[in-house]
């Protein structure tokens, strides 16, 4: 060994980290505390104008006549746009996510209180207002159908009369699992329990509403849309689609977005309404959605009827489970789900349970409410399916005498039956749903919760509640043969470019609301490619910068982009190594790799780092191979992922006036490899008190917000 | 959320305010903490021509207690709901309202807003029209004209009615001081902190050798204004508090609860948790008495 | 029907001709550009618009702009000093306070109020001043640690100043 090999090796620093599973903290965090995050709301154009929505009243009216004359001549007004207007550039309807039709602006009727009757489009947001009260709307009120029951009876007053070939209000039937070995199944049964429920429609409700900058740029045709979108890339396609503007000369870029929550997946009538309004007026235009029109009008959660029957042996076995599911659409069906399932993943129903048969009748129904049916805080339809299998859990052990937890034990698919084919047809990939339970209540006390849930009924007082759940979720849609958004295929995509200094950019076509893919994504580089998160800049949210993805949510995005981030890197790698190769003039067999560098197999000392690849990369390539390092991948998951958990919550219950309080929660969450710990516990601690509303089951016509004194304990 | 237009002043002397009163009353309304007028002028269900902002307007921001006559406290139209919730002398003197004034919307809201204010925004959710019933507040106005003492039973006219007339300036709250052994307590139900109540109870007795002189309870939420539960007072004075007295007051008080069904419970759970409370209250207070 | 107002602004003195009905919210955020208080209510439910109005924690959306005529006003922008982050921004980095940071410039002003006043606050405390600010990402549990975490930061650093 030589004096300088010695020094080398004396000064090679420590085995570096490896980024996966490090709690370090977010990226994105600086600028959202300096005040400078940049939202919707923070965009100013030059020369913008302002729009505001005037909406109806009524949840169903014919419309008689809507005369603008006095707003148009308000000074400050622009213009007034009406579904008229709309409907001579062919723009009163547009596609909905589930490719059904929704109005931009009504035309014949209203089909919903709060639906977008005009807009007006002014020099400022006050005047924007004051015009909307000078807009004189003629409404003849019909008959509204809020009630998805009373909208499939005969004789239901027609809601989509503008539908050609319409003639009820029903908007789908399916049907998942084998309805014949259902039937035997219950032959068997020793007892059939049942619940009969309805999972209250709710809204996701992220404090910053929608809103979006149009601006259509008449001399260069170019169409920048800034947006709160979930999914940048979906919305640009479909806005070709409906405005007939050449797809390469739009460009939607979804900036900071404050929460998101499903709520912003889907395309709005605001969106379209500033875009044609940009298009025809020349000027950008702003509109921000004020909070009664993000509750009235936009995409709302579950509202799904529910009877389920569940089939048990004497012992508790589970036979099967029956399920008819009534879903209120409202007026146009603009879920945001795959195609072919027309109730998003809700045959998940069987859950935890191996159990043997199942069926699941699902019907959608139009009534006279905001169309949306998003995937809130889940995926697809998924909560949906686990309120109603953990109810029915709950009432069979209550029925048959058992503990709770007993009746699940007996019923959980064993860790050796994996990969498990459910009933309807789900493959899961693994799980240990008994060790996850066992955790669970031990951490809870859960002997000591029982015991002291008894003591509390007999010595009167508070009552204890103890709320017991185990959950298999199906996410990260999905495989191209079963998954798609209006025929797009739910890939999704990472670029990755590493620069000649060794720093990378890494560009994906998702889009974060608070989740932290600028660190979580960076921490996957930084595993596969040994480059520091610090060095890696994650961009997301501008189509024109970032490869087409289906976008973030349904519990998608590390699943499928984060794998498309790994996927890139790694043929970078593989890159890599060849440089490596010509420059240490070895061959690519010699190489191994370790966390941020190849180096020769028995020399350890002759390393190249990826720092110093990348700069050859541009500056010493081998002779053929093409400069750079960079490369996009796009990730077709080859299955969903089928992350578990048993939650455990502890309530206090006033027995005179029904007040409770939650005041332990334990949640075991598998979600697989952690890659920040600290973003994936923020997650579950931040979504859990979502659920808190449920349980009273709070029929609220708005929304639910979880309140600032919250459990008192927490184990994640 | 955009207002309308309209004229502004900030008067800083009560003579300038009652003269823009006088001037403008019909068009007119006044800004102090202003946390449930801008709302409603956001939502355009206000939208006055003239708004006349009393903040700067000096003497007008006193908390203390009177001892002319029997005595009372006196709540000047400025003194923000914060300074109640923050103030030892309704702790020691005014249960009922010291108890209640942490429970008013949030504690941001409670920076600006009003007891006075809110008296004049009648809103049959607003918790301090229970607590002024079951105190025999009175509210003191002011114009040009004079002044007049309205008792808070004739000033809460209807759901977001008051008796004061345009070109009055409510100027201060009084509540009786109490006499003898005195307890008192405000209860609330709500979904969550800064939601209107779903069902509020006022309540305050005094006491002298046992038996109870006086007894005020109020109803928040549970009817078209703020309800005092006269027939559930007057079942109490004289007696002692007992579980026989103290049910038949809750029972009263629950029958004269005249509440809605809503997105907050159905007519009779709220009458019933007027029982409830009422007796919780009660019970609460007469635990203190004996102590 | 414009009126001239002179507000301190984070320390700065700032003039402006507003419509009287033109909301605090809106005067800081489209006259004087700066962009940390948000809006997302229409019924000073959700707190995000919050700010500092002579050191009190006010709503922006539920004030005129006049009313703050001279007076002092406190937004984000003026929490970090000499380009170094304040105490409690630094708390809500390190104990992951904020998720998509809506509503965390308010949360954050509603914060320093509060330590301003009791240096020492417990958990009830903290939840009792944050009672009126909505956050839909967290579930509240990480921003109490971040404010006990930013009390416990102040206190070492006032017990090891000099005196």
């Amino acid at each position: 060994m030589t004096a300088t090999e010695e020094t080398a090796a004396e000064s090679a620093p420590e085995k570096p980290l490896d980024w996966l599973g490090q709690s370090i903290k977010r990226k994105e965090d600086d600028r959202f505390l300096a005040g400078r995050g940049h939202y919707i709301e923070d965009i100013d154009l030059p020369n913008m104008l302002h729009m505001a929505i005037l909406r109806s009243p009524y949840a169903h009216a014919t419309i008689n006549s809507i005369d603008t004359t006095e707003a148009a001549a308000l000074p400050g007004v622009v213009a007034v746009v009406t579904g008229e207007l709309l409907a001579q550039h062919n723009l009163a309807w547009m596609p909905t996510l589930s490719g059904d039709t929704q109005a931009v602006l009504a035309t014949d009727k209203v089909r919903m209180q709060g639906q977008e009757v005009a807009c007006v489009i002014a020099e400022d947001r006050y005047v924007a207002h004051d015009a909307l009260e000078l807009i004189d709307v003629d409404y003849e009120p019909l008959p509204a159908v809020v009630n998805p029951f009373a909208a499939l009876e005969e004789g239901a007053p027609l809601i989509r009369d503008d539908k050609e070939g319409q003639t009820d209000n029903r908007v789908y039937h399916w049907e998942a699992g084998d309805a014949a070995a259902t039937e035997e199944a219950f032959l068997e049964a020793h007892k059939v329990v049942a619940v009969d429920t309805h999972y209250p429609r709710s809204h996701p409700s992220p404090l910053e509403c929608c809103g979006c900058v149009a601006d259509l740029n008449p001399a260069s045709h170019r169409a920048t849309i800034y947006m709160t979108s979930q999914a940048p890339h979906a919305i640009r396609t479909v806005f070709a689609l409906v405005t007939g503007l050449p797809e390469q000369n739009i460009q939607i870029i979804s900036p900071d977005i404050g929460g998101g929550f499903g709520n912003k997946v889907p395309v709005y009538p605001g969106y379209v309404v500033a875009t044609a309004a940009s298009l025809l007026l020349g000027r950008p235009v702003k509109w921000i959605e004020d909070r009664t029109g993000n509750l009235i009008s936009t995409g709302f959660a579950r509202d799904f009827h529910m009877k389920g029957e569940l089939a048990v042996a004497r012992d508790g076995t589970m036979l099967g489970v029956r399920v008819k599911m009534l879903s209120d659409q409202g007026y146009a069906y603009a879920d945001a789900q795959p195609s072919k399932l027309k109730a998003g993943l809700f045959h998940i129903v069987t859950g935890s349970y191996d159990l043997p048969a199942a069926h699941v009748v699902c019907d959608g129904a139009y009534t006279n409410k905001a169309p949306g049916g998003v995937a809130y805080r889940c995926s697809f339809r998924v909560t949906e399916a686990s309120f109603l299998i953990e109810r029915l859990v709950q009432n069979a052990a209550v029925e048959l005498g058992l503990d709770p937890a007993e009746l699940r034990r007996r019923n959980f698919i064993q860790p050796e039956q994996f990969p498990y084919t459910s009933a309807t047809g789900f493959v899961y990939d693994s799980g240990d749903y008994e060790t996850a339970m066992d955790m669970a209540l031990e951490m809870a006390g859960y002997d000591e919760l029982r015991a002291e849930q008894q003591r509390r009924r007999t010595e009167g007082g508070k009552l204890l509640g103890i709320g017991l759940a185990s959950m298999t979720e199906a996410l990260g849609a999905g495989p191209s043969r079963d998954y798609d958004i209006l025929g797009i295929k739910m890939f999704d995509s990472a670029e990755l470019r590493v620069h000649p200094t060794g720093k990378a950019i890494l560009k994906l076509g998702v889009r974060h609301q608070g989740q932290g893919h600028e660190t979580t994504f960076a921490q996957i580089v930084a595993h596969e490619l040994g480059i520091p998160p610090d060095d890696i800049l994650v961009h997301e949210g501008d189509t024109d910068n970032t490869p087409y993805g289906l976008g973030t949510y349904a519990s998608r995005s590390t699943p499928v982009a984060g794998a498309a981030a790994a996927m890139v890197s790694r043929t970078l790698r593989e890159k890599a190594k060849k440089i490596a190769a010509h420059l240490l003039e070895v061959s690519e067999d010699d190489l191994e790799w370790e966390h941020d560098r190849f180096s020769v197999k028995g020399a350890p000392s002759q390393t190249k780092t990826i720092q110093e690849i990348a700069f050859a990369a541009y500056t010493n390539h081998p002779m053929g191979m093409e400069a750079g390092l960079e490369g996009v991948h796009y990730y077709d998951p080859p299955n969903l992922t089928f992350p578990f958990a048993t939650y455990v919550v502890v309530v206090e219950v006033d027995p005179e006036t029904g007040e409770w309080q939650p005041i332990h929660v334990v949640a075991i969450d598998d979600c697989g490899v952690r890659i920040n710990p600290m973003i994936v516990e923020g997650q579950i601690m931040g979504a859990s008190p979502r659920a808190s509303p449920w349980p009273p089951c709070r029929r609220s016509p708005s929304t639910t917000t979880a309140t600032a004194s919250g459990p008192t304990s927490w184990t994640t | 959320m955009f207002p309308s237009n309209f004229e502004y002043f900030a008067p800083t002397t009560l003579d300038e305010a009652l003269g823009l009163l006088a001037e403008h009353g019909e068009e007119a309304k006044v800004l102090a903490g202003g946390q449930s007028l801008i709302p409603l002028m956001k939502l355009r269900f206000a939208a006055p021509a003239v708004v006349i902002d009393i903040n700067r307007v000096a003497g007008l921001d006193h908390l203390e207690e009177s001892k002319r006559g029997r005595g009372f406290l006196r709540i000047g139209a400025l003194v923000r709901n914060a300074t109640l919730e923050r103030s030892d002398l309704l702790a020691d003197r005014y249960p009922t309202m010291a108890t209640a004034a942490p429970l008013i919307s949030d504690p941001i809201v409670r920076n600006q807003g009003t007891l006075v204010g809110s008296l004049c925004h009648a809103d049959p959710q607003g918790d301090f029209g229970s607590v002024m019933l079951a105190l025999d507040g009175e509210v003191v106005v002011k114009s040009t004209a004079g002044e007049r003492r309205i008792p808070i039973k004739r000033f809460l006219d209807g759901p977001f009615t008051s008796t004061i007339r345009p070109d009055e300036l409510a100027v201060e709250a009084r509540v009786p001081s109490p006499e003898g052994r005195f307890s008192g307590t405000y209860l609330k139900l709500e979904r969550k902190v800064g939601d209107f109540a779903t069902v509020g109870v006022a309540v305050f007795v005094s006491t002298e050798r046992g038996k109870v002189t006086r007894a005020g309870i109020g109803l928040t939420g549970v009817g078209a204004t703020n309800i005092k539960a006269t027939e559930a007072e007057a079942a109490l004075v004289g007696n002692r508090l007992t579980d026989a007295t103290i049910d038949e007051a809750s029972r009263l008080a629950a029958a004269a609860a005249d509440p809605r069904t809503d997105v907050r419970g159905s007519a009779d759970y709220k009458r019933d948790v007027v029982r409830v409370y009422v007796a919780r209250g009660l019970q609460e207070l007469s635990g203190a008495r004996a102590a | 029907m414009k009126q001239s107002i002179t507000v301190t602004v984070n320390g700065q003195s700032r003039s402006a001709e507003v419509e009287p009905r033109m909301l605090l919210v809106h005067l800081l955020r489209d006259v004087f550009r700066l962009t940390g208080a948000h809006v997302g209510c229409d019924t000073t439910s959700c707190g995000v618009c919050t700010v500092l109005v002579d050191g009190t924690p006010v709503k922006s959306c539920t004030m005129f702009g006049v009313q703050v005529d001279g007076r002092s006003v406190t937004t984000v922008e003026g929490l970090a000093a000499n380009g170094a982050m304040h105490p409690i921004q630094e708390a809500f980095k390190e104990e992951h306070g904020l998720q998509c940071g809506f509503c965390t410039p308010a949360m954050m002003l509603v914060a320093t109020a509060l330590l301003e006043e009791n240096p020492d606050p417990t958990e009830d405390d903290i939840r009792w001043a944050i009672s009126g600010n909505l956050c839909r990402c967290t579930g509240y549990q990480n921003i109490v640690k971040s404010v006990q975490f930013c009390a416990e930061q102040m206190r070492q650093a006032s017990a090891g100043a000099p005196s």
